[in-house]
């Protein structure tokens, strides 16, 4: 770049010396303020201290050098004073980097929403599941599952159903093709509960036990708003040594309060089921109005939510068929079960039993 | 069931208690009203309830008072028997057990000279007219009324006979092959073996404990009577009654164990109503009896009972004192126990239990008897002592590996039915003819226990189409089955399906639909997880028929690893599109998760990264359409270059100025050395090596 010369120094008197001095000023000034890229950054720092030709060595070869010895302290002085200016404009056209109207034409429409990846949601039924497994398995349970397709023996006989009992009515059970045939026991079925995994694990383990069995369940029933014939349970086992009702009560409402807050309450009614004696049905204070009545609740303030008891003896005698140690004078337990899909739908608010098996992906995308 | 507050109140002392309260009470110890409806002034409330099948001695209003007893501690009034004196007879009317096994008890009372008409409030305690209104039942004579009025109020079935039309006496006995019966339904029924009637000396007159006889029903013209009031045993009911497919109340009660002692009292309420409008008794009552079953129920022998059990199985109460041995004796007592102190060392009690309680057997039933009275929610909240440690199941982690995964690329999981239909089940079962048929499907199409979760995907995946939802990529995990009918096998999968665009949304960039090679890459990426380096895809010719039919032929790759196969992805086949009316193309898979669980899952491990400067290279390839991406691969990956630490395609595109059947590729070549710059020297060899490699390939650079 060459540089227009600046013009030579006639008189050295002061006044001469502050016009002088004053044009080289207010040229920089113009200059920094104009500076609109880094190029012209660069440009500008060429301009005035450009080792070969900027406009300050020309000023230092030609007025400085120049100057009668007396003229050379004031022409020094406003040297330096010039030299520190174009500096401090070069500093601030450094700092402040690209000019606003430079930055302005950059613009872009941050209210247009993001891009989204979007994730997939986990199913409600595999989240309700996970939490309830969670709050048990805190307390020291394990998980066990066992088929989906079971045998008559696991589904009813061994749970103390026995064959030709009206307790089986309660329970329309799906059946595999072709076992008219084959002795009761032995008969395939889809399993209606997911109590048989209580007698596979105490066929495995001997005491103690503390198991939770997630697991889907099939019924022979027409399916409406609440009901389908595919559904799921958690089943819970808990056998050892003095393990009373008093247990499972406070057991039942630690796990209540786990999943639906500290200020549920819980009560008991007694209920049967044929593997549990005594036997009872868990009803938690209704999570919408807290207890006061609402529709959720049929104005009655609680919601019924699942079933449990104590171990039946007869159930305990099957298991001891191969672990002696399942001896019902030494020994006690309890066992609960809950509907997965009813739970679900009363934490998520979901009106029909049947959205949890079509699939639908708007309906699915609310869980992410 | 029904039951009036008026009328339970008529076998208890005044009550201290209200309708609302006595249905609290009642609820919270096992007998639920589900509903209480007011019946106006005078008329109490109705009490709609929900009494659990062992309970059935509760089902009826003499019933539930003895709970109400039980509960506050009051004396129950006895039901009201004392009948006029009977005329008598010349000699006592004919009854005959034959089937010994199955009825224990049946007595027969001879009514003479009745009046068969309407029913009315006969006297206190037979407000039949008041409560049939209040209950809404049916009011058909006074004959028949008398025997629902028994049945409603101590739930004892009872049956009257038109005494005329009975020939010689009553037989009690099973049905002779052929044998013809037309029940009260008027339906025509031939007779098994195996049923059990009452019958006189010519035919059979009843279903006994099911249903009466049409025959011998009481009509307007029926002037004598014949009373009967029996015990059934519960199997021979049930048998007989599920055979006719009939569910009556006299067969639901017989089948869950009626009252032994019963039958007289219920036999003197049906005759004491009846005769209220005229007639008179001849003879005593019959009363023919079975030792061997009134031994097995009114006789059983006492059961022992000990606190220590009762506090062993329960546990802490609420309240310091808990429960006693006068808490024990006061609440089986008062549910007609009969206790005697025990001199055995193990028991306190030996307790004689009530006949109208057959579900009490042992000593865990007095336990719960006890408990439920006591009321459960008095006893305390405690928790057990911790057990050992908890053990999570093998393949949990895997599983969760493979959720995250297909959560994390977009799609949302599903749970589609258990069951398929016959063909597609045929279509999709991995092993042909190994698919489970169900005995009793729940309708034609779901007549399969599921081969594949295919079948249940297209479904959800047209389903959302049809519903005009475009964009879908759903995932299931769940069981599938294979196996005979007398061996059903289960094994985990996992089905994904996905068609519309991908899970990008932006409204500044083109959204392109979902392909083959995306949903290929979900697969790699969920192979990752795994521990393993063997890892293709592959496709075979349609000839070799090993290409699952419901996919495309030459847009669908096996998955396989370690050599085994777990899976195959791809384009639905169009015909099986088009059978389900699918118009885009849908992208589906089914992997064997049994396989893919047996390799364990990657364990993360870090390695230094190099300081040195990478150098990249590109090569622009022309290749004839016959040569794949994998020759390429295969071809560098055989270079063993330590330096060339990273390939890639960048870029597959065809050009107008390429042959027809060639297609150019974009290879991108990453050289690195752990220890040292490269030198340029090195360099150029490299790309030789890459060059001569690729060309015998059969690519050529393209100039």
């Amino acid at each position: 770049m060459t540089n227009e010369a600046i013009p030579n120094l006639t008189a050295f008197d002061e006044a001469a010396l502050d016009q002088a001095f004053a044009a080289l000023e207010r040229q920089a000034r113009d200059g920094a303020s104009a500076l609109s890229s880094p190029e012209a950054v660069e440009a500008f720092r060429l301009q005035w201290l450009g080792r070969k030709q900027g406009l300050l060595k020309d000023v230092s070869d030609r007025w400085l050098k120049a100057a009668p010895p007396a003229a050379k302290k004031p022409v020094g002085e406003r040297f330096k004073v010039l030299k520190e200016l174009v500096e401090t404009l070069l500093d601030a056209a450094l700092g402040a980097g690209p000019s606003d109207a430079a930055l302005a034409a950059e613009a872009i429409d941050i209210t247009l929403p993001g891009t989204r990846r979007l994730t997939g949601a986990e199913h409600p039924i595999t989240r309700t599941l996970n939490e309830i497994v969670s709050v048990f398995a805190a307390l020291g349970y394990s998980v066990g599952v066992g088929p989906e397709v079971e045998t008559d023996f696991y589904n009813f006989e061994c749970m103390n159903f026995p064959p030709g009992h009206p307790a089986r009515d309660t329970q329309d059970t799906l059946v595999v093709a072709g076992q008219e045939r084959r002795a009761q026991r032995d008969r395939l079925l889809l399993r209606t509960h997911t109590s048989p995994v209580q007698m596979r694990t105490m066929e495995q383990q001997p005491p103690p036990v503390r198991i939770v069995i997630p697991g889907k369940v099939h019924r022979n029933d027409a399916q409406d708003a609440t009901h389908s014939p595919i559904f799921h349970q958690v089943e819970g086992l808990c056998v050892d040594t003095n393990i009373t009702f008093s247990d499972l009560k406070g057991t039942l409402d630690h796990a209540m309060k786990a999943l639906f807050g500290s200020s549920v309450k819980t009560r008991f009614f007694p209920s049967f089921f044929p593997f549990t004696e005594p036997s009872a049905d868990v009803q938690i204070s209704c999570i919408f109005c807290g207890g006061k009545g609402c529709r959720k609740c049929k104005q009655s303030g609680w919601i019924e939510l699942l079933g449990c008891g104590m171990v039946d003896p007869a159930v305990f005698a099957f298991a001891a068929e191969k672990q002696p140690a399942y001896d019902p004078k030494k020994i006690s337990g309890f066992a609960f079960g809950m509907g997965v899909e009813r739970i679900a739908m009363m934490k998520y608010g979901i009106s029909e039993i049947g959205q949890f098996y079509a699939g639908d992906m708007r309906f699915l995308g609310q869980f992410a | 069931m029904k039951i009036l507050t008026k009328w339970l109140r008529a076998y208890l002392p005044p009550l201290p208690v209200d309708d609302a309260q006595l249905a609290e009470d009642l609820t919270l110890r096992g007998i639920a009203v589900e509903g209480i409806y007011s019946l106006g002034e005078g008329n109490g409330s109705l009490y709609e309830m929900d009494i659990t099948t062992n309970r059935v001695d509760a089902m009826n209003h003499y019933g539930i008072a003895r709970e109400a007893a039980a509960i506050y501690g009051l004396e129950l009034k006895p039901l009201a028997v004392d009948l006029p004196a009977a005329q008598p007879a010349a000699s006592p009317y004919s009854v005959r057990i034959e089937a010994e096994d199955a009825c224990g008890r049946f007595t027969a009372r001879v009514l003479r000279d009745v009046t068969i008409g309407d029913s009315r409030d006969w006297f206190p305690g037979a407000e039949v007219d008041t409560y049939f209104k209040l209950l809404e039942q049916k009011k058909i004579s006074n004959a028949v009324d008398a025997t629902n009025f028994a049945w409603l109020a101590m739930g004892q079935p009872t049956h009257a006979f038109d005494l005329d039309k009975i020939e010689g006496g009553i037989i009690v006995r099973r049905a002779r092959k052929g044998e013809k019966l037309k029940t009260l339904d008027g339906i025509e029924r031939t007779l098994d073996p195996e049923d059990l009637v009452v019958a006189d000396h010519a035919r059979p007159l009843a279903l006994a404990g099911v249903m009466g006889g049409w025959d011998t029903m009481i009509t307007p013209a029926t002037k004598n009577v014949l009373v009967e009031a029996a015990w059934f045993e519960p199997m021979a009911v049930r048998r007989t009654a599920r055979r006719h497919g009939l569910h009556t109340d006299a067969s639901h009660r017989f089948e869950r164990g009626a009252d032994f002692a019963a039958a007289p009292v219920a036999s003197a309420i049906v005759s004491r109503i009846l005769l209220a409008n005229g007639g008179t008794i001849e003879g005593d009552l019959v009363d023919v009896r079975v030792p061997a079953l009134e031994a097995r129920t009114v006789q059983r022998a006492p059961v022992a009972l000990a606190l220590s059990e009762v506090h062993r199985i329960l546990g802490t109460t609420v309240d310091k004192e808990g429960i006693t041995a006068a808490t024990v004796e006061n609440v089986l007592t008062a549910l007609g126990c009969t206790l005697a102190s025990s001199r055995s060392e193990h028991a306190a009690w030996q307790v004689t239990l009530p006949s109208w309680r057959l579900d009490i057997e042992r000593e865990i039933d007095l336990i719960e008897e006890v408990a439920r009275v006591y009321g459960y929610n008095r006893f305390a909240n405690t928790l057990p002592s911790f057990g050992e440690g908890v053990r999570a199941l093998p393949w949990a982690e895997s599983e969760a590996a493979v959720r995250r995964t297909l959560l994390a690329a977009g799609f949302h999981e599903a749970i589609a039915s258990t069951f398929c239909s016959a063909a597609d089940a045929a279509l999709t079962a991995p092993q042909p003819a190994q698919s489970v048929p169900l005995g009793n499907p729940l309708s034609e199409e779901a007549g399969m226990l599921r081969p594949s979760l295919v079948p249940g995907m297209l479904a959800m995946v047209a389903g959302n189409l049809h519903r005009d939802v475009s964009d879908v990529r759903l995932f299931e995990l769940g069981t599938v089955f294979s196996g005979t009918t007398e061996k059903v096998d289960e094994r985990p999968a996992l089905a994904f399906g996905a068609v519309g665009a991908l899970p990008e949304q932006s409204p500044l960039h083109p959204v392109r639909p979902i392909e083959f090679h995306d949903v290929k890459g979900v697969v790699e990426q969920l192979l990752a997880r795994f521990q393993s380096r063997a890892v293709y895809f592959d496709r075979f010719p349609p000839e070799a028929g090993l290409t699952p039919a419901w996919l495309h032929p030459y847009r669908s790759a096996r998955v396989v690893i370690e050599g085994s196969t777990v899976g195959w992805f791809g384009q639905l086949h169009p015909t099986e599109a088009a059978a389900r009316k699918l118009k885009e193309p849908v992208l589906v898979g089914e992997l064997y998760l049994d396989r893919l669980y047996k390799l364990p899952l990657r364990k993360p491990a870090a390695r230094d990264i190099s300081r040195f400067q990478p150098v990249r290279r590109d090569f622009s390839l022309v290749l004839p359409d016959t040569i794949a991406w994998e020759t390429i691969d295969h071809a560098i990956a055989a270079l063993q270059i330590p330096e060339l630490v990273e390939w890639r395609v960048r870029e597959v595109f065809r050009d107008k100025r390429l042959g027809a059947h060639e297609y150019s590729l974009l290879l991108g070549v990453t050289f690195q050395a752990a220890d040292r710059t490269l030198r340029e020297e090195e360099l150029q060899s490299f790309h030789a090596k890459v060059v001569e490699a690729v060309g015998k390939a059969g690519a050529r650079l393209r100039s």
